[in-house]
């Protein structure tokens, strides 16, 4: 499949326009849909607006003609945070595809776990995983396509790390604690939130690329996140003991060839990239063509 | 309880235990002879990348193994430790590659029981004791996704305000019972009865499907969870 460029920004879009953008047009099919106006009940303690789909849209479609499950959060309400129902509709699209033997696309936009919910929401995260591991124990994949505004934090982070491949563009961002809880927490000398640059380099999609915390490297396109996500569809699903064993091999390769690394430019430079101050500015297609002769890969080691 | 007395009180045949860089390696005898591996976090330790490699390491380890000897894993750990460092390497990755080895081991079937007997928060709490098959605490321990503190700050409300409104709800408060209510805590111990019996009933209860939201449901503090997954199962096989 060819990717022409449509034009659409996938940073700047909604979810739902990622969705139409993504999919065979009209194939997407919404399960819970807005009509039926399935909000948080707990929102409204705190006095805050609701969503009719909670900032989590689910439902079947095809792409490339194969028929697959998705999600897709919405990063511009509650930063695409985990809560009560937004976590549960994962939840149960992803029991419903062991069921059904499908495949699933995450399209992540999230800051993590919905503070105003964060029990619900810290339990939903723990359920969504294991229904990944049962899902992918069954024979299916589950893709992350990560290039939201609002990146891949947290508890959202964790849940990427239990998908079968991952695709990321440039603004994609893949962590634990974001740069305002490691500040919060350990000072801005630890991290200052304010250095974008310093946060590219610590935890953007070029870096997570390079060190093999992504498999595919696409523009910041709707169209590019298609061709990737139908190559990603080829990849191997399977999550056994042999697999766990590859991914604790490159986990402990990583630790030890990049351990001492004070920043994203330390590591670069290790893996043979001449001058890792460029990496920042390169051209998408420059940069892959750079990264995929040096980089880290995870093939059957995720 | 100390880790000593309830390792005491969970083995009285006897048990070897280790403890390193705030995390523990053993086995211990249950009252039928059988061995019972043990690993955790203790001393309110922060899991970073070292010390979650380490122990998926060993997770993998026993699941190689060709007996399906049980997995205790305690717990009295602070966050996912938050550096600079942590994040260039991917800590996510790592802390994910944990709670996938607990998943899979629990699945090729040895059990995994979690034990909280102190904290635990945030990243560090999914990948140890929410990866868990059945979650126990004891009374005293304090999980939480975030302290009420930092959720003030983040949420933009005075800290006040959030503790009357913690009164009303278990949703977002800090606790081991606002946890227990939305189905995270399998049990709550008595430390007044033999940890050994209590551990016992757990072990002899059936492994199963993941039943946290039903448990959320029955205890009142997540009312939606169960009914909004099964719809979405519903609605998925009907097309």
């Amino acid at each position: 499949m060819t990717a022409l460029p449509s034009g659409l920004s996938w940073l700047e879009a909604s979810a739902r326009q990622r969705l139409a953008a993504l999919l065979d047009p009209g194939s997407f099919a919404e399960f819970i849909g807005p009509e039926q106006r399935e909000r948080s009940p707990h929102l409204r303690l705190f006095d805050l607006p609701e969503q009719f789909d909670d900032g989590m849209i689910v439902g079947r479609a095809t792409l490339c003609r194969t028929p697959v499950l998705v999600a897709a959060q919405e990063g511009r309400f509650m930063g695409g945070a985990f809560g009560e129902v937004h976590g549960a509709k994962l939840t149960g699209l992803l029991r419903a595809a062991a069921l059904l033997g499908r495949d699933v696309l995450i399209l992540f936009d999230t800051g993590g776990v919905r503070l105003q919910e964060a029990n619900a929401g810290e339990l939903a995260i723990s359920e969504i995983m294991r229904a990944i591991v049962d899902l992918r124990r069954a024979g299916n994949r589950v893709i992350g396509l990560i290039g939201g505004r609002a990146g891949c934090y947290g508890g959202g982070g964790l849940i990427a790390g239990c998908c079968s491949a991952l695709i990321v563009s440039e603004q994609g961002r893949i962590s634990v604690s974001g740069p305002e809880v490691i500040e919060t927490n350990k000072g801005v000398e630890e991290f200052d939130s304010r250095d974008r640059a310093l946060v590219w380099r610590t935890m953007g999609g070029k870096h997570r690329y390079l060190i093999g915390g992504a498999d595919g490297y696409v523009a910041d396109d709707p169209a590019a996140f298609r061709a990737a996500t139908q190559s990603a569809l080829g990849r191997s699903p399977g999550l056994d003991l042999s697999m766990l064993h590859a991914e604790h091999q490159r986990l402990t390769r990583r630790l030890a060839r990049f351990g001492n690394a004070r920043d994203g430019t330390d590591v670069w430079s290790t893996l043979g990239i001449a001058d890792p101050d460029a990496i920042p500015g390169l051209a998408d297609d420059d940069f892959r063509h750079l990264a995929d002769a040096c980089r880290e890969v995870a093939d059957d080691a995720r | 309880m100390t880790l000593a007395d309830i390792l005491i009180s969970l083995f009285p045949m006897g048990h070897v235990a280790e403890e390193r860089d705030g995390l523990i390696f053993g086995r211990g005898t249950l009252p039928g002879g059988d061995p019972i591996h043990i690993l955790g976090v203790v001393d309110q330790t922060a899991l970073g990348v070292e010390g979650a490699l380490a122990l998926a390491g060993r997770v993998l380890e026993i699941a190689a193994s060709a007996n399906s000897d049980p997995i205790l894993v305690v717990i009295d750990s602070a966050s996912q430790r938050m550096s600079r460092r942590d994040e260039l390497l991917g800590l996510s990755e790592y802390l994910a590659h944990l709670a996938k080895a607990l998943l899979l081991a629990e699945t090729s079937g040895h059990r995994t029981i979690g034990l909280l007997y102190g904290g635990s928060a945030a990243g560090a709490f999914i990948a140890t004791a929410l990866s868990t098959g059945m979650l126990a605490a004891l009374p005293g321990a304090h999980p939480a996704v975030m302290d009420l503190a930092s959720m003030a700050r983040v949420t933009k409300l005075p800290i006040e305000v959030l503790t009357a409104k913690a009164e009303t709800t278990p949703v977002f408060a800090p606790g081991l019972d606002n946890l227990a209510k939305t189905g995270a805590i399998h049990a709550i111990w008595d430390p007044a009865r033999p940890l050994s019996d209590q551990l016992a009933e757990l072990l002899t209860s059936p492994a199963g499907d993941d039943c946290r939201a039903q448990l959320g449901l029955d205890r009142g503090g997540r009312p939606k969870a169960a009914a909004i997954a099964a719809r979405v199962i519903a609605e998925a096989r009907r097309g």
